[in-house]
């Protein structure tokens, strides 16, 4: 049951990872298209922005109620990388809402743009840095080491801050394939077809950065992904949309770009999963945390996994509603919210 | 400052902050519903600009709120690892559900805010009951999983950790009820006069019959929620007296154990001397209020070692706060109730919109306080009776420098949100007097 409890949990931080990172994204690609893409990405992530963000909520409620030596673990030794997340995550979130709902003339919105977008920025670094010192294994349970081993060397390597660059990258280019999926008029599909062209090339060599980080931090993870034949399989399925991806952008189709480009950030996740299974992190002294040792007991997997099929019944549903009001239908410009 | 004082700081500050924008969120959500019918109703278009005006504060209120109730399912875990490491499984459970409303409320409130134009209009309308009741269930949950913490159960505790976890029996604690209706009530009671209070000063600037309509809804929720309040906490209070005596002690400054126990009201507690001076006393009326009886001895702070005790003044101050504010809200709900056949003619008194303008942070005032009543009564303990608050902190060091960080970043964020809605507020009227 713990292992249901554990897949549901990957799901919803694949969810997190596609729907969030958008959004996350969509203030990044504002940065780098220098606001070009400011009431754009506003529109398109407005009506479902909540909603995306409920995702990562239930990944921690899940960690905490099905495996809590995970979630404290995480918490006491990535203690600092997630305390800057949730700061970029208060600023983001505010800065967001209010740029949306502050009267028209106002001059501020410059400010809640620029806010939104460097925060955007800082999250998504700040996220990435944090997911790579959970793969990494520098984290320890031995409090009586000094405060640089306990609490900075598990993410302030090399490995880790490439972890970070990998995922601004991989959210915003997610939002330009959003975007240019959101958009009607030529001149800015075209835009934003050669910002996505970019940032995936971009992509790929970070993607490589993070393959070395590993090995110069003393994680094999080029080695183990060889030798798991799920994770060579993602790889390789990851690796073989590109040209696909590529072609889309060129002659873009918008429901194909999604599902390509969602297919791709799925294949990435699954892969890293496979490897890192049952271990869910891995510790300094090598006693790792796995899926065995950190499972609560049976009786609440059980209640877990009721309360989140009930979830999932009424969630997707609703969701898959929202979504069919706002985001798939031509006239996203129809959006109206006076 | 100590650590452990920065940690239990912080963590006050987050849900200090939380719970306003928390209580706002779940409430607001029900006068914009009421607006929005009204309007499909009537067809006054009075009622549409309401609806709208008001799902505007709903989405700021909503926003801040989903944020820092993120910061918090962390914060737990940052500041109280042994706590949620042994905790999360056994009261996880309304947590879990709570995820389930919380979400359904996001997307019926997207639905809602985005959906005017694009919905049916009784669907549309319907969203809007949705965020309101999906909104209170979240509410609840999360009371339930707090109540836990003052009425463990559904666990047996064997050398330091929890055996035989029953999760069930933990999210139905002997507190869930008691801590779930009176929060409930205190949230639509202090929404309702907030809202009321900001209309009335409005209407006192501009005679706009939006204001009057927006000041009749807020108040009709607010005051049937302010008279059931004083019922709610009787119940609360006597649970308090069964489950944890020694806060109960600490809400009152009660010393002693006695019998025809005096209910003390106001006065200036000294812990060292264990004495209370400067207050009034009412013979007997404690052991009523605890136990329904007169004569009942009632515990003092005596009959526990003093390292449990609460802290003694903060607990009493609050909950006279708390209890003496409810009275007054009530006093407001009485005379709303009884003059509202002569409504239309009050609501041009300059006293009443004043009474109203003055009890326009009360309600949220109280809701601090009692939150303090129930958060710092508790201590020393974490789980009432089983693990202390000092022992589940965490090894991080330096939680001073996260805990000033914290409140930078709230304090900030409040000053934004209340320069937003006067801004908001501002548009509306110049919209409304430019139209003639």
């Amino acid at each position: 049951m713990a292992e249901i409890n554990l897949l549901i949990l990957v799901v919803c931080l694949l969810l997190y990872v596609i729907l969030g990172g958008a959004d996350f994204g969509g203030g990044i690609l504002e940065l780098l298209t220098r606001g070009k893409a400011a009431g754009i990405v506003s529109k398109a992530i407005a009506p479902v922005w909540e909603a995306n963000h409920v995702w990562l909520i239930l990944v921690v409620v899940i960690l905490f109620v099905g495996f809590p030596t995970v979630y404290s673990t995480v918490l006491t030794g990535l203690h600092i990388p997630v305390l800057l997340v949730l700061l970029g995550i208060i600023f983001r979130g505010t800065a967001f809402t209010f740029r949306h709902y502050d009267i028209e003339e106002a001059r501020p919105k410059a400010i809640y743009s620029i806010v939104f977008q460097y925060s955007s920025l800082f999250t998504t670094f700040f996220l990435g840095v944090t997911l790579g010192g959970i793969i990494l294994g520098k984290i320890t349970l031995d409090y009586t080491y000094d405060f640089y081993t306990v609490f900075v060397l598990p993410w302030l390597n090399i490995f880790a801050v490439s972890m970070g660059f990998f995922m601004v990258l991989l959210f915003a280019f997610l939002a330009a394939i959003f975007t240019v999926s959101e958009l009607n008029d030529e001149k800015h599909i075209t835009y934003f077809s050669k910002v996505a062209k970019r940032l995936l090339l971009g992509l790929v060599l970070v993607g490589a950065l993070v393959f070395g980080g590993a090995q110069l931090s003393g994680h094999p993870l080029l080695s183990e992904f060889l030798q798991s034949p799920v994770s060579l399989i993602s790889i390789t399925l990851a690796t073989l949309a590109l040209p696909f991806l590529w072609h889309f952008l060129n002659k873009p189709n918008r429901t194909l770009l999604r599902l390509i480009a969602g297919f791709q950030t799925t294949m990435i996740v699954t892969g890293w999963f496979a490897i890192q299974f049952p271990v869910l992190i891995k510790l300094k002294e090598g006693m790792d945390i796995t899926l065995q040792n950190a499972a609560a007991p049976p009786k609440i997997q059980f209640y877990l996994l009721i309360a989140l099929l009930f979830g999932v019944l009424v969630i997707f549903p609703s969701i898959a509603y929202l979504y069919k009001v706002f985001k798939f239908s031509n006239d996203s410009n129809a959006i109206n919210n006076s | 400052m100590d650590a452990l004082m920065a940690a239990r700081l912080q963590m006050g500050v987050s849900l200090g902050f939380h719970i306003i924008f928390a209580c706002i969120g779940m409430v607001m959500p029900w006068f914009m519903f009421v607006a929005e019918w009204k309007w499909l109703r009537t067809n006054n278009p009075v009622y549409l600009d309401l609806a709208k005006a008001w799902s505007k504060g709903v989405a700021i209120f909503f926003a801040v709120g989903a944020v820092s109730g993120t910061v918090l399912s962390f914060e737990m875990g940052m500041l109280w690892p042994k706590f949620m490491e042994h905790a999360g499984p056994i009261f996880g459970m309304p947590f879990s559900w709570e995820g389930t409303a919380f979400f359904l409320e996001a997307i019926a409130l997207g639905l809602f805010l985005y959906g005017r134009n694009r919905l049916n209009k009784r669907v549309h309308l319907y969203a809007g009951l949705v965020v309101g009741i999906a909104g209170v269930l979240s509410g609840i949950f999360v009371v339930a999983a707090n109540a836990w913490m003052n009425a463990p159960a559904g666990f047996d505790w064997v050398n330091g950790h929890a055996e035989n976890i029953d999760p069930v029996k933990a999210m139905f604690n002997k507190a869930w009820f008691s801590q779930a209706h009176h929060m409930t009530i205190a949230a639509f009671s202090a929404t309702g006069f907030a809202v009321a209070g900001v209309h009335a000063v409005l209407y006192l600037r501009n005679k706009l019959e939006i204001h009057k309509k927006a000041i009749t809804i807020a108040l009709a929720f607010a005051s049937v929620a302010a008279i059931l309040q004083p019922l709610s906490g009787d119940l609360a209070a006597k649970n308090v007296a069964k489950l944890q005596p020694a806060k109960l002690a600490a809400f009152e400054s009660h010393f002693e154990t006695q019998k025809k126990a005096p209910l003390i009201i106001g006065g200036i507690p000294n812990e060292e001397k264990q004495e209370i001076k400067y207050a009034i006393k009412l013979p007997g009326f404690l052991s009523f209020l605890a136990h329904g009886d007169f004569n009942t001895e009632v515990k003092g702070l005596e009959e526990f070692p003093k390292e449990e005790w609460p802290p003694v003044p903060i607990t009493h101050y609050s909950f006279q706060i708390m209890v003496g504010i409810g009275m007054f809200l009530m006093l407001i709900a009485v005379i709303f109730l009884a003059g509202t056949f002569k409504w239309e003619h009050w609501l041009e008194k300059k006293w009443w919109l004043k009474l109203l303008f003055i009890a326009t942070p009360l309600g949220f005032i109280a809701v601090e306080a009692g939150w303090i009543v129930t958060e710092v009564g508790r201590q020393p303990w974490i789980i009432y009776g089983i693990m202390l608050t000092k022992d589940s902190l965490t090894p991080m060091p330096g939680i001073q420098y996260t805990f000033y960080t914290v409140s930078a970043v709230y304090l900030l964020l409040s000053f934004v949100v209340i320069w937003l809605l006067s801004r908001q507020i501002k548009m509306l009227h110049k919209k409304y007097l430019s139209n003639g």
